[in-house]
C-alpha cells in the first residue's frame, strides 16, 4: 500500500470503456503504470485485453472514462497525437507491411523524441533484419516479423510500450530470445505493458499483473503473489 | 485490307492514341493514388480536370498569365480547392461506407459543371497553343505541342511512380494504403497525410486538365466524357494499382488508335470490350495484387 502512495503513476487508466460500433468490449478498465514498470495484462480470449492497449492507443476511437499519461488527458485525443506524447504499440498482428522491404518497415516509424534509436544502431541490435534488410517484409519468418515490429517502434524514442502477445504463435527458442529482448528493455528504463497469455513468460518478466475478465479488472497481483496463487490466476484463464 | 491503309493514316492514329493514353494514365493514376489511401473512387477527377483547363482560360483571359505560369497555378489553385472538399465532405464521411464517398464526389462534380455551364455555356472555347510548328517526318506531320505532351506526361508518370515506390515519402503512403491506423500509431499525422494526398491526386487532375486545353476545347464537359474511359482503364489496370494504371492507360490509348485504323466502328466501344474481357478473365484487374487493394 505504501508503496502505492510513494510511486505515482506516470499513466492511469480510470474507468475505461470501449465499444466496437454498438457492442460493448470494456465496462469500466482502472489500473495504474508506474514508471519503469512492467505491467501485464492477463485474461481469456475476447477478454478485452488488446481493446484496453487500442484504447489508450487512441485506435479504438468510440470509448469514454480517463487516460491519464503524465498528468495529460489522452481519452479526447487522435492516435497520432497520443504517439507524440511518448506512447507507442506493438499490435498482436505485428502489422508488418508487405508493400515496404525490411528496411524501409524498420526505418517507417519518424523519430519523435530524443533517445530514440538510430538506424545503425538497431540494425546492430537486430542482426537478422540486417541480413534480409531488402526482402519484402512479410517474407520474414513469424519470430522475425515480431522483432521487426518491436524494433521500430524503438525509432521513434518513446519509453512507454504496449506490447500485445509478443509471444503468441512463436517456437520456444524464439519466445525466449523475445522474453530476453523484453528484460533489457525494462532494465533500459522502458516501461511497458504486456499482454501475455503465457503465465511463466508473465511472471518471469512483469511486476505486476492486471486480470481482466469480460472488459474488467477482476485482480490485479505483483508477480509473487501470482507465483504462490497461481491455481487462482489459472482459473481466471480458463486452464 | 492491310495495302489500303497509308503511312499517314496508321502514324497519325498513333500518335492520337499516344496523347490520349497520356490522358488516361496521368488521370487514372491520380485515381489510383486517391483510392489507394482514401477507399474513396474520385468521381470528381473529371470536373477537376476540367477545372485545371478552366482555370487556366480564365488566368489567360482576366489576368493575362500565359500557358507556362498557368501550368504551374492552376494545378496549385484546383488541389488547393480540391483539399478543402476534402475537409469539408470527405472527411465527415471517412468512417461511413465508400459508396458515400464516390456519391459525394459524384455530386460535387456534378455541381462544378453546372455552375461552369450556367455562367460560361455549354460550348468549347479555345485556349491558343503555346508551341506552333512541327515537324515533317515524312511518314506524318508531328505538331512540337502534341511532342511536348507525351513527354510531359511519360515524365510525370514516371516522376510519380518513382515518388512512390522508391522514396521515404512513397513509403508513409503505401503503408497507410495498408494499415492507416498504425501509421498513425507512430506519430504521423495521417489525416493531414489524406488531405494532402488527394490535393496531389487533384493537382494531377488539373494538370492534365491545362495540357489538354490547347489540343482539346475547354469545356464543362470535356471532363465527363474522357471520365468514362478514364474509369474502364483504372478497372483494367487494377484499382489501387499505380504502374497498372499508368501502363494500361498508354496501352489502351494506342489500343483505340489501332482499332480506329483497322476497325473504325470499333473505335467507340473496344476500351469497354476490353474491360469485360478482363473482369470476366482476372476480376480484380491486371496488374492488382491482394495486399494493394
Ligand atoms: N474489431 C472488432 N469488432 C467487433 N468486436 C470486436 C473487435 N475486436 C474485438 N472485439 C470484441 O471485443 C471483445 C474483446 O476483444 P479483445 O480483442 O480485446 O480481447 P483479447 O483479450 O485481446 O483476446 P485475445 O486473447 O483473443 O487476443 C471480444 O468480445 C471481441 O469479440
Ligand atoms: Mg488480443
Amino acid at each position: 500500500m505504501r508503496d502505492e502512495v510513494t510511486t505515482a503513476g506516470i499513466l492511469s487508466v480510470n474507468d475505461l470503456h470501449a465499444w466496437y460500433a454498438e457492442s460493448k468490449a470494456l465496462h469500466g478498465i482502472s489500473f495504474e503504470v508506474r514508471e519503469g514498470e512492467l505491467l501485464t495484462l492477463i485474461g481469456r480470449n475476447g477478454a478485452g485485453k488488446t481493446t484496453t492497449l487500442r484504447s489508450i492507443m487512441g485506435i479504438v476511437r468510440k470509448r469514454t472514462g480517463s487516460v491519464r499519461f503524465r498528468n495529460e488527458e489522452l481519452i479526447d485525443k487522435r492516435i497520432y497525437q497520443i504517439a507524440r506524447k511518448g506512447l507507442a504499440y506493438c499490435p498482436e498482428e505485428r502489422a508488418i507491411f508487405s508493400s515496404l522491404s525490411v528496411k524501409e518497415n524498420l526505418t517507417l516509424p519518424p523519430v519523435l523524441q530524443k533517445g530514440g534509436m538510430a538506424d545503425d544502431e538497431l540494425l546492430k541490435a537486430f542482426p537478422n533484419l540486417q541480413r534480409r534488410a531488402s526482402s519484402q517484409g512479410t517474407k520474414l519468418s513469424g519470430g522475425e516479423q515480431q522483432m521487426l515490429a518491436i524494433a521500430r517502434i524503438l525509432r521513434t524514442g518513446s519509453r512507454f510500450l504496449l506490447l500485445d502477445e509478443p509471444s503468441e504463435g512463436l517456437a520456444p527458442v524464439v519466445v525466449k530470445e523475445i522474453a530476453e529482448l523484453i528484460r533489457k528493455l525494462k532494465r533500459q528504463g522502458f516501461t511497458i505493458i504486456l499482454v501475455e497469455q503465457n503465465l511463466r513468460f508473465a511472471r518471469s518478466v512483469a511486476d505486476r499483473h492486471v486480470i481482466v475478465e469480460n472488459g474488467r479488472v477482476v485482480d490485479i497481483l505483483t508477480s509473487d503473489a501470482l507465483s504462490q496463487d497461481m491455481a487462482r490466476v489459472q482459473s481466471y484463464l480458463g486452464v | 485490307m492491310f495495302d489500303a491503309i497509308s503511312p499517314q493514316l496508321l502514324f497519325g492514329q498513333l500518335l492520337i492514341g499516344l496523347i490520349n493514353g497520356s490522358f488516361y494514365a496521368m488521370l487514372s493514376m491520380g485515381l489510383a493514388i486517391i483510392f489507394g489511401l482514401m477507399n474513396v473512387v474520385n468521381f470528381a477527377h473529371g470536373a477537376q480536370y476540367m477545372l485545371g483547363a478552366f482555370t487556366a482560360w480564365l488566368l489567360l483571359n482576366y489576368l493575362g498569365v500565359p500557358y507556362w505560369g498557368a501550368l504551374v497555378l492552376a494545378p496549385v489553385i484546383v488541389a488547393a480547392v480540391g483539399m478543402a472538399m476534402e475537409r469539408a465532405v470527405l472527411r465527415p464521411l471517412q468512417h461511413l461506407d465508400h459508396l458515400y464517398g464516390l456519391l459525394a464526389t459524384y455530386a460535387v462534380a456534378l455541381i462544378v459543371e453546372g455552375l461552369i455551364r450556367q455562367r460560361y455555356g455549354a460550348t468549347g472555347m479555345p485556349y491558343p497553343s503555346p508551341i506552333n510548328g512541327g515537324v515533317n517526318l515524312g511518314f506524318m506531320f508531328l505538331p512540337w505541342y502534341r511532342f511536348y505532351v507525351v513527354i510531359f506526361s511519360i515524365v510525370i508518370c514516371l516522376g510519380t511512380w518513382l515518388l512512390i515506390e522508391h522514396t521515404r515519402l512513397g513509403a508513409y503512403l503505401r503503408a497507410a494504403n495498408e494499415k492507416p491506423d498504425i501509421v498513425e500509431s507512430f506519430g504521423v499525422n495521417v489525416p493531414r497525410m489524406i488531405t494532402l494526398t488527394y490535393g496531389f491526386g487533384v493537382g494531377l487532375a488539373a494538370l492534365s486538365g491545362v495540357l489538354a486545353a490547347p489540343i482539346y476545347q475547354v469545356s464543362p464537359s470535356m471532363g465527363t466524357s474522357l471520365m468514362i474511359t478514364v474509369f474502364a482503364v483504372v478497372v483494367i489496370g487494377g484499382i489501387g494499382s499505380i504502374s497498372g494504371a499508368i501502363m494500361t492507360g498508354y496501352v489502351l490509348g494506342l489500343v483505340e488508335a489501332l482499332t480506329k485504323v483497322f476497325y473504325p466502328a470499333g473505335a467507340g466501344m473496344v476500351v469497354f470490350v476490353v474491360m469485360i474481357i478482363v473482369l470476366l478473365m482476372k476480376p480484380n484487374g491486371m496488374f492488382s495484387s491482394p495486399e494493394r487493394l
